[in-house]
């Protein structure tokens, strides 16, 4: 049962996507899921992909990243620069690509030096650093300045954004089962401990802190092609906290929880539209009292694993 | 010339301020480990609690200041006891995402029930100016510097003549050897939080007094550089945020002289991940070697 | 269960290509609009800044726009009654395409009041034209904001004029009425005013001025101090300040403390009754910007505004609060004649000849800009004094 790329369980995950895509992509078709359903879905899915993201960082490999949004706003405006020069999917291909490049260049820059901080000057020096990247683009000629960019083509499909989620999730579960990423975890439980094993901590934490700033830039690319507009004020350290907000609500160090909580915030949000003001104050809240009362968040580190529950089943069976 | 020494006076001004909400930075993670995120909140409370007694109530100065340092005092006791207490042996990210949580809390529900608008003060100083040869000082420039003055002594002080300041350090340093003392150590972090949150509240109406305007959102930046000016100066170290915050307001005031005035932010930040990268203990902090 | 990574990848990959031509496109609508019976009740989109950084405007204009829809809905001669449906775009574009899609898809909106700013607005322009619902925004006033390209969205249009428009306007009353030879900016890094300031430096040059010192800042900055010690020495004889009240107010402030007595200039950012609270009565002579809203000479109709509104909302409105009054009776007037929805509502409002509180227009149809005067308004001690109309050529 364990052995070949085709096994079972791998067939099934296929399945299960296969399906949900399926019948989301007939809802939409036929209506069920509306215009505003649809862009709040395309929402939802960008930010289960920065979370999951944020959440190899900060949950697997226990760096507290507060930068996230300076590698979403660099993807976003590469993708965004070259598809209004380029508006097709070749534009949006290379645009995603030259983001990789660039946000690979700026974590390298930010992770060798600052990941031998700890916890929270890491994440203060990360903070520091998404924002100097927020008023270089605010001060460049290419990205338009404060102004943002506008008229931006709308390449983000529906296929691609699940694509996307697809990938990143499935990047982040296989690196976490991976040996760097079992180094990682080793990481962020006792780095010293760690390190005494001959574990290369640098290098691990790098390894991660890259992977998620690929990933946020790749998320960043899609958010660019789904909302016409895009401005420097979109990715302030308020966005970083948002994400972040996604990973704690759901549970550090659990991708299912990540993909859960990205779902529930975006609900959340459509139902506390109407109560602007108080918004933000139970955001805040929900942290604290999160914090106190239920810091392993509200779907802890379990995940879902087809492969426990067919085991499971054939238990029973067998018991039976 | 006479133009860079009107700079230097700019910059001893703006860095003052800093410098007085970098000392409740200091202090606070001094004794707890805890970048207390929503400090910053709490000077924009110090702001809108004097905005209130002097608008609606007619304060003057003084007892504005006073009221302003014992509102945001009970204030800070207040967040430590609700937020940080229960989490005093957690993970750091744990009691980081509290803070971050409670900075939430706080600008919101201010922006709640006094509106996201800006605000403007009564004039409560005077804003005569003198000159002094080449270069121009306002009355509020020197209250501000004074005040700032007088506080860190005054601080001094209470860490190094007193009981409670005694106390303060042995925490700092241990805190279970501490308790075993039979030092009181819940409520020494309590005092340390009052006195902190106390001048962050002074911070907050010499700021609404000299810029005359107030929002909600005035803490976040403010905070983030006054920490900035922390690990600048040694974080845990008096005297290092003063001198921190002095460098930092410097540095922004020589960036908009003789550079632009578009990367003020940014020199800021970037002094932060050169100091954490070439000497992360900061300037007078001090080196503790790693316990496993 | 370990499976190969990359094997996975490709698979998933496989299935999902080859599902992507399944997906068909997506419904489009295909009404454009509908007649309206009398009596019906018409939702009106409100999608405003309520939150955020910018809430202050997003909040006056709201206010705005329930005081019109509040009036229309007192008086007894309209045939149909209005209702405000208000969204929140948190100041964040894309949140403001969200909230523009919801108001046409859930709620069935006849046409959107907002947002604000510049960004959220055109953020919504795509959506709205896709959908035939007009768009009406009040001070989307960022250059080319309207433009889809060459032509303008067909359903987007705003009742502010361009920031280019005011900042030439300015050059010129400085060149040719103050005679000011020497001119220093500082701008905000916005949309808004990196607009005004090009503009601004463009038009005075070609009007025979030197700009001698240009600086920028931040929305929410407090300290000037630098700045202005920075630019004293260049010898200017006019500050064009090319931002919004909240800074400009302590700009002007500072700058007068500091000894810069020559004229400070400015635009329609300056209009509110806080510029003098953060600025200071004395420091505001010599003061002039322009605007479309002033409450020198107003007229009765504004007066009633004035009134009508401090008394609902316990506060004086200012410049965005009017300019979102009159788009929303722009709106209502529109419906009222045309009782459509739709296109035929679209042609009504690009054919309007609308008297507001802002002033009369009409729309440029290259631009879907409204052709309005300039005023130039000028301050001694705090108080607008006098209103003078510019031209630009």
């Amino acid at each position: 049962m364990t052995k070949g790329i085709l096994n079972k369980i791998n067939l099934m995950w296929v399945a299960i996507i296969v399906v949900l895509y399926l019948l989301l992509s007939y809802m939409m078709a036929a209506g069920i899921i509306n215009s505003y359903y649809k862009i709040t879905l395309f929402n939802m899915c960008i930010n289960i992909m920065l979370a999951v993201s944020l959440n190899l960082v900060i949950g697997i490999c226990g760096q507290f990243s507060l930068g996230h949004a300076g590698f979403m706003c660099i993807g976003a405006y590469s993708a965004g620069i070259i598809t209004k020069m380029m508006p097709n999917y070749a534009g949006l291909i290379l645009g995603i690509l030259v983001g990789f490049v660039i946000s690979t260049i700026a974590a390298l820059i930010v992770s060798i030096p600052t990941l031998r901080l700890k916890g929270d000057y890491l994440a203060i020096a990360t903070l520091g650093f998404s924002e100097i990247i927020r008023i270089l683009v605010q001060n460049m000629k290419i990205t338009n300045g404060a102004a943002g960019l506008s008229g931006i083509p709308a390449l983000t499909t529906w296929p691609l954004l699940m694509l996307g989620v697809v990938l990143t999730i499935v990047i982040c579960s296989n690196f976490t089962r991976s040996a760097p990423g079992r180094a990682c975890i080793a990481v962020r439980e006792d780095e010293i401990a760690a390190e005494a094993m001959g574990i290369n901590t640098t290098k691990y934490k790098v390894i991660a802190f890259v992977i998620g700033a690929l990933l946020a830039s790749a998320a960043g690319a899609l958010f660019a092609c789904n909302f016409y507009v895009i401005k420097p004020t979109q990715f302030t350290f308020n966005k970083s906290i948002d994400i972040l907000v996604m990973v704690v609500f759901g549970g550090m160090g659990s991708m299912t929880s990540s993909v859960l909580a990205a779902i529930a915030i975006g609900l959340l949000n459509m139902v506390l539209q109407n109560f602007t003001d108080a918004r933000m104050i139970i955001y805040g809240a929900i942290l604290v009292i999160m914090m106190i009362f239920k810091p392993q968040g509200l779907f802890g580190d379990r995940e879902i694993s087809l492969s426990k529950i067919v085991d499971k089943a054939k238990a029973k069976k067998e018991a039976n | 010339m006479s133009q860079f020494l009107q700079q230097i006076v700019n910059g001893l001004s703006l860095g003052s301020i800093y410098a007085l909400i970098a000392l409740g930075y200091t202090m606070v993670y001094g004794i707890i480990k805890l970048i207390n995120f929503a400090h910053g909140d709490v000077y924009m409370i110090g702001a809108y609690t004097a905005f209130i007694v002097t608008t609606y109530f007619g304060f003057s100065f003084f007892p504005a200041l006073i009221t302003c340092m014992v509102v945001c005092g009970l204030l800070g006791v207040l967040i430590e006891r609700i937020a940080y207490r229960p989490l005093r042996h957690s993970p750091r990210i744990t009691a980081l995402i509290t803070a971050i949580g409670v900075s939430y809390v706080i600008e919101y529900t201010t922006a709640y029930f006094m509106g996201s608008e800006k605000r403007t003060y009564p004039q409560l100083l005077s804003n005569a100016s003198f000159q002094l040869g080449p270069i121009k000082i306002s009355t509020q420039q020197i209250y501000i510097f004074l005040i700032t003055i007088v506080l860190m002594l005054l601080l001094q002080f209470i860490i190094q003549k007193t009981k409670m300041g005694r106390a303060m350090r042995a925490v700092s340093t241990d805190e279970n050897a501490a308790k075993l003392m039979g030092i009181n150590v819940d409520n020494t972090i309590s005092f340390t939080f009052l006195i902190g949150s106390a001048l962050a509240g002074a911070a907050g109406i010499l700021v609404g007094i000299y810029y005359n305007s107030i929002n909600p959102l005035m803490g976040m930046v403010p905070g983030l550089k006054a920490f900035v000016a922390a690990v600048f100066g040694g974080i845990g170290s008096i005297p290092g945020a003063m001198i921190g915050g002095l460098f930092i307001g410097m540095a922004e005031t020589m960036v908009i002289a003789y550079g632009s005035s578009l990367y003020r932010d940014a020199i800021v930040y970037a002094i932060l991940i050169i100091v954490l990268i070439v000497k992360p203990t900061g300037l007078l902090g001090k080196n503790e070697r790693e316990k496993v | 269960m370990k499976g190969n990574m990359w094997k996975v990848l490709a698979a998933g990959t496989m299935a999902l290509t080859m599902l992507a031509g399944c997906s068909s496109s997506s419904t489009g609508k295909e009404e454009t609009g509908k007649k309206l019976n009398e009596g019906d009740t018409v939702k009106i989109g409100l999608n405003f800044e309520l939150s955020g950084d910018v809430s202050s405007y997003g909040q006056a204009e709201r206010n705005a726009a329930q005081l019109a829809i509040e009036q229309y809905n007192e008086r007894s001669d309209t045939k149909f009654k209005a209702e405000g449906v208000e969204v929140d775009d948190k100041g964040d574009a894309a949140e403001s395409t969200t909230q523009a899609i919801k108001l046409i898809e859930e709620d069935g909106v006849a046409a959107i009041v907002g947002p604000a700013t510049s960004g959220a607005s055109i953020a919504t322009y795509e959506v709205a034209t896709q959908n035939n619902t007009p768009v009406i925004s009040p001070s989307a006033t960022q250059v080319n904001a309207m433009m889809n390209g060459e032509t303008p969205y067909e359903y987007a249009w705003r009742v502010c004029f361009e920031d280019s428009y005011q900042g030439a306007a300015m050059a010129i009353y400085s060149a040719d009425t103050l005679k000011c030879k020497k001119a220093a900016i500082i701008n905000e890094t916005s949309d808004y005013g990196q607009g005004l300031a090009n503009q601004f430096e463009t038009t005075f040059k070609e009007h025979g001025g030197e700009v001698v010192a240009h600086e920028q800042y931040n929305a929410g900055d407090t300290d000037f101090a630098s700045m202005l010690t920075k630019i004293k020495d260049s010898g200017f004889d006019v500050l064009y300040i090319a931002g919004y009240y909240s800074e400009a107010g302590l700009i002007i402030k500072q700058a007068r403390e500091d000894g810069i007595d020559c004229p400070i200039v400015g635009a329609d950012g300056f209009e509110s009754e806080k510029l003098v609270q953060l600025a200071g009565k004395e420091n505001l002579n010599e003061v002039w910007y322009t605007t479309a809203y002033t409450t020198v000479n107003a007229s009765d109709e504004l007066n009633a505004f004035i009134d009508a509104y401090t008394k609902k909302y316990d506060q004086a409105p200012n410049m965005f609060s009017a300019l979102a009054y009159d788009a929303t009776n722009l709106v209502l007037d529109q419906l009222e004649a045309t009782g459509a929805t739709g296109e035929e509502l679209n042609e009504a409002i690009k054919k309007a000849n609308f008297e507001g509180i802002t002033g009369s227009f009409t729309f440029d149809e290259k631009t879907h800009t409204p052709v309005k005067s300039v005023m130039v308004v000028n301050q001694v001690d705090g108080v607008q004094t006098e209103a003078t109309e510019v031209k630009v050529d």
